[in-house]
């Protein structure tokens, strides 16, 4: 086959110069299904191709929610095509005809992932997982669930399953997202305290979101007007002079 | 009045008990009024419009009211004289001649009386010579003597020269007298001297140190104040003796402290939750964040601004602070009471010199902020020898800083630029650094003068540099940067906004580099040991607690990105990176918040110090691959190294420079590293225990330690490293309570009852807080003036349209009249002439 990084960038060209303009884009079937089955950054790219094929040109691909769960793994929130990746997912759990114990697995998944993305990820994925909730009101047993066990010993929801039905996920809490209330980030631990009230009806955009990248969130913070600034009051005794510094326990001037 | 003249402004309602203003108008007289105003300014204005010469009036208090005329006419008198005095007036021919008494010359009799008056004043008026006054004050003197030359002289023709021999003379005697005069002096400064030393070796009996032996030196050229100077100045002291505060007693003070601890703790607190904000904003703002803003110490029980003293910083307790400050004022008095009778006996002894250590000891007292700091200072390292045990310095007071300070110079101009700054302390020893700096601050405190708080705000810009230089060196020099913290810690403490401002600077740029770098290559390398010590820094200087802090959360940012932008190749990468895990976890230690960042980058450092091997289990994210180069980066194989090896702490220069250490030397840094990495997921685990979803964040870590990492291979220590973090994981218990949410509040029915507004004053809204209404009233304020000066203007271009017009139709009257004029004139040249021809016809 080709090589990796020439695969990349047919794939990352291929849905706008080159499906538009085939006679018989169905054509292009065997290499996507193909591309999508390789795993990785690859999956991703082929997604958006065979995401056309699908919408336009009756492609029937079968199993296709449970190929795009198992594509969510702690990467996707680090990759180069984190952006493209989350519209396409949008676009394919838009649909409210979908089942509650897909979306609510995707919602689980996405949610355990985001435990260890960085906050311009988390910026985005909150919001996302906000408007799962108010296309599939099914789910929202994940945050509120009022008659349930006073008290679990394990997370009911399987991560290794790969089996979207079979993760139990609608048993399950999100207590990602409470965990995410203590993120050092303001802005995130704002985002993820709004699952504490009930929702809004009107959907959040997160296109603007998508491409959030670090340094846009550092210049926004550092562009911040502060009418105060709070100090630290307790007095310093030198670089390492802390109380309980963890510095001085590791590290020696020198 | 006039009835006619009165218009009055009808009131639909009388209301009982309300006074009105502006019940009755007269437009006449107000109308009056505004034109005879506009006449006097408008006009003036009006017609002086094309003029650029003023007039001015130096007349003395010609304006000034509050003086009657002939006190007014005395001092311009006096003035007059004043002017004119010493001047030379040429044409005055009456004081050639010489007034006679008796025969005797009256200029004569007033010198000698002169000098017996002055005989029992000083000395030094009565020992200026008479040519010397002659030369400087060209009284008469000098007039009559050269009348007396011109007379004796009259027929010699070389009068000019002879006058020349007299300056010469006169020079050369002044000069003989300055020479005296040095030598005197030369000889009173070294029984000066003398005295100091002798002082000196009294004092330390005493055990007080005065600093002022120094600077008498400097001061004794300075004129002798008058003896009711003097005496101004004593009563001046003598009115500050207040009652000093009753003395606290242990037990209150520690209360005291305790509350005010807790008030910033609370206020901490509540910064740290964040939810508040709104209800924030209402509160007077908390203590610590504006209570220097204009450099003052304003509250009392207040932090005060550190100070040091022969190179040992004055870190007391609170407490002690406490403590002294009504102590303080009782022995400033005494001290100076001391002082003033010491020098008493000191110039009983000096005999001579007794004006001069007056003058001393006063010019001291006056005003010197110094003097008086250095004292109180003085005082609190007596303090501070007496419970040192107690005091949380560890230097010692050594001989060569006390030298150091001696040979400094009191005062420091700000440095206005970096440079000047850098020249500043270069090639001074660490203690000499902080005496500068100490010294820089107290010359320059904003009270003292306008300009001194933006010079000191650069100061802290100028600090922060010079710290980053030392830190970019190739030998760190980070003991210096240890001390410097403590000024930059003052200084910030004096001015937040723009310490905040300066390193927020500094942040933008490291993160723009970044992100440059990051955009060009795809990828970037860590920062160097400076911006580390920047972030260490901020930790030290802010809370970082707080939810929203205008540093800190930057700061948290730029970390985040390096931790996970940044590419790990070598050993020094990593340490760095550890470096900033450590800071994370010191930002986070209170707040206890959650940076995943952290996590990830552990479960990196471990994995690369596995062997190769498949991941199983766990996944690693950016900037660690589970395959490529930076894999077994921190792997030991090494058994001598792994016996060999004891935990240390590592040094931080270890950041710049690693080459020249030997393979064994890398090994156990590799250890070492390894047990930091392990000592910090022992403290994440205890960080974030409360998390809901704590074992499946600290999972694949668990599986790693469990599953991977190959224990029995470490040495003892290591183990001892491992099986503690691993416990403080595995202990936790599994615990999870579905998710409820909070009630939604029942939304209000929307009712049509009228809403009800309380009216205490008819004709005033009442809604609205205190603000909006302070808002409206200053809009409204604003409105009424707006209209008030568009009339005002509009009147003006009226009247002066009118003025205009009036002088057009006067200059055409005018000119109507003169043509009328010359047409007359013509009309009976004409007719003259006319009449002239009829005669000669007829004639």
């Amino acid at each position: 086959q080709l090589p990796t990084g020439l695969y990349k960038k047919v794939l990352v060209i291929l849905h706008d110069s080159v499906l538009p303009y085939m006679n018989e884009p169905t054509l292009m079937m065997d290499f996507l299904t193909v591309a999508y089955g390789i795993g990785g950054a690859i999956s991703l790219l082929a997604l958006n191709g065979l995401f056309i094929l699908i919408h336009q040109h009756n492609l029937e691909y079968p199993d296709f929610y449970k190929k795009l769960y198992s594509l969510l793994d702690p990467s996707i929130y680090h990759v180069k095509y984190r952006a493209r990746f989350f519209h396409l997912t949008d676009l394919f759990l838009s649909s409210s005809h979908l089942p509650a114990y897909l979306v609510a697995a995707f919602i689980k998944r996405l949610s355990r992932l985001a435990l260890t993305a960085p906050p311009e990820a988390l910026l985005m994925i909150i919001p996302f997982i906000c408007n799962l909730f108010r296309r599939h009101p099914a789910c929202r047993v994940l945050v509120h669930r009022p008659g349930g066990p006073a008290d679990m010993s394990e997370d009911p929801y399987v991560m290794e399953e790969e089996e979207p039905s079979q993760s139990r996920a609608l048993e399950s809490s999100l207590w990602e997202i409470q965990s995410l209330q203590n993120h050092y980030h303001p802005d995130v631990a704002k985002a993820a305290a709004v699952l504490n009230q009930s929702l809004s009806e009107m959907e959040d955009d997160i296109s603007g979101l998508l491409e959030l990248s670090a340094y846009e969130l550092f210049d926004k913070e550092v562009k911040k007007k502060a009418v105060d600034v709070p100090l630290e009051f307790e007095q310093v005794r030198g670089l390492f002079g802390k109380r309980n510094d963890i510095f001085a326990e590791h590290f020696s001037l020198g | 009045s006039n009835p006619f003249e009165v218009k009055v402004n009808r009131q639909k309602f009388d209301i009982l008990g309300r006074k009105t203003k502006n019940d009755v108008g007269l437009p006449g007289v107000s109308r009056s009024k505004a034109i005879k105003k506009r006449n006097q300014t408008l006009l003036k204005e009006y017609k002086e419009r094309e003029k650029t010469n003023v007039f001015k009036d130096k007349r003395f208090g010609e304006y000034n009211t509050k003086i009657t005329p002939e006190e007014k006419m005395i001092r311009r008198f006096t003035l007059e004289r004043q002017q004119n005095y010493g001047k030379k007036n040429i044409y005055n021919l009456n004081e050639d001649e010489e007034l006679t008494h008796y025969g005797q010359s009256l200029a004569e009799i007033e010198k000698l009386n002169d000098i017996v008056d002055s005989d029992s004043d000083t000395e030094e008026r009565g020992a200026l010579s008479a040519e010397l006054t002659a030369a400087h004050f060209g009284g008469g003197g000098g007039l009559l003597r050269k009348k007396v030359s011109s007379e004796q002289q009259d027929e010699e023709e070389e009068k000019p020269k002879s006058r020349k021999e007299l300056i010469e003379e006169m020079i050369a005697k002044s000069k003989q007298e300055k020479q005296e005069r040095q030598t005197r002096r030369e000889s009173a400064l070294e029984l000066t001297e003398k005295l100091d030393k002798d002082w000196k070796e009294i004092q330390t009996l005493i055990a007080r140190k005065t600093p002022k032996s120094e600077r008498k030196d400097k001061e004794l050229e300075k004129p002798k104040p008058d003896e009711y100077d003097m005496i101004v100045r004593e009563l001046g002291f003598e009115m500050k003796a207040k009652p000093s505060e009753r003395l606290k007693t242990e037990e209150e003070l520690a209360k005291e402290e305790q509350a005010r601890l807790q008030k910033l703790e609370a206020d901490r607190l509540r910064r740290m939750r964040g939810i508040d904000e709104q209800a924030n904003e209402k509160r007077p703002s908390h203590m610590s964040a504006d209570d220097l803003a204009d450099g003052f110490i304003l509250d009392k029980d207040d932090r005060r601004l550190l100070s040091y003293k022969d190179g040992k910083i004055n870190i007391e307790n609170e407490e002690e602070k406490e403590e002294e400050e009504g102590e303080e004022e009782e022995e400033e008095e005494e001290e100076e009471e001391d002082n003033d009778n010491e020098e008493e006996s000191q110039e009983e002894s000096a005999g001579e010199d007794e004006e001069d250590d007056a003058a001393d000891s006063h010019s001291d007292l006056e005003s010197d902020l110094e003097s008086e700091e250095e004292a109180a200072g003085d005082k609190e390292e007596k303090k501070h020898k007496a419970n040192e045990n107690e005091s949380q310095n560890v230097e010692k007071l050594d001989p060569k800083s006390e030298a150091a300070e001696s040979e400094l110079p009191y005062t420091f101009a700000v440095p206005e630029s970096y440079e000047t700054f850098k020249s500043l302390l270069s090639g001074r020893t660490i203690e000499q650094q902080l005496i500068i700096l100490e010294r820089v601050q107290k010359c320059n405190h904003p009270s003292l003068a306008v300009g001194n708080k933006a010079k000191l705000e650069k100061l802290f810009g100028f600090l922060l540099e010079y710290i980053g230089e030392l830190a970019a060196l190739d030998l760190p020099e980070l003991r210096t940067i240890d001390k410097l913290v403590l000024p930059l810690y003052n200084l910030c403490q004096m001015f937040p906004e723009a310490a905040s401002d300066s390193i927020k600077f500094i942040l933008r740029d490291a993160a723009h580099d970044l992100e440059e770098v990051i955009e060009v290559k795809g990828r970037a390398a860590f920062p160097g040991l400076d911006t580390l010590i920047y972030l260490k820094i901020i930790s030290l200087l802010f809370p970082t607690s707080d939810f929203w802090h205008p540093v800190v959360t930057p700061a948290f940012m730029y970390m985040s990105q390096l931790l996970t932008k940044c590419r790990i190749t070598t050993l020094q990468d990593v340490i760095k990176g550890l470096f900033i895990c450590c800071l994370f976890l010191e930002y986070v230690s209170l707040s206890r918040r959650f940076v995943p960042e952290l996590i990830n980058f552990l479960l990196g450092v471990l994995h690369v110090s596995l062997p190769k091997s498949r991941a199983q289990g766990y996944t690693v994210v950016h900037p660690f691959t589970p395959v490529g180069k930076n894999l077994e980066l921190l792997f030991v194989c090494d058994k001598e190294d792994l016996k060999s090896w004891e935990k240390q702490n590592m040094p931080l220069s270890i950041v710049t420079r690693l080459k020249e250490t030997s393979k064994t030397e890398i090994n156990h840094i590799r250890l070492s590293c390894l047990a930091l990495c392990f000592d910090l997921i022992k403290k994440c685990a205890a960080l974030y225990e409360s998390l809901p979803s704590f074992h499946e964040i600290m999972h694949p870590v668990r599986i790693l330690l469990t599953q991977h990492v190959p224990v029995n291979e470490y040495p003892e220590k290591m183990q001892e490293w491992y099986h503690s973090a691993l416990k403080e994981l595995e202990n936790k218990v599994k615990h999870y309570t579905p998710l409820i949410c909070e009630k939604k509040k029942p939304v209000p029915l929307k009712q049509y009852t009228p809403k009800i507004v309380k009216v205490l004053e008819f004709g005033r809204k009442q809604a609205g807080s205190k603000k909006e209404q302070e808002r409206k009233q200053l809009i409204q304020r604003h409105k009424r003036e707006l209209k008030g000066a568009i009339r005002e203007i509009r009147k003006d271009n009226q009247f002066l349209a009118r003025m205009q017009l009036s002088e057009i139709m006067e200059r055409d009257s005018a000119r109507k009249r003169k043509v009328k004029e010359l047409l007359g004139s013509l009309a009976t040249q004409e007719g003259e002439w006319k009449a002239m021809k009829r005669k000669k016809w007829k004639s």
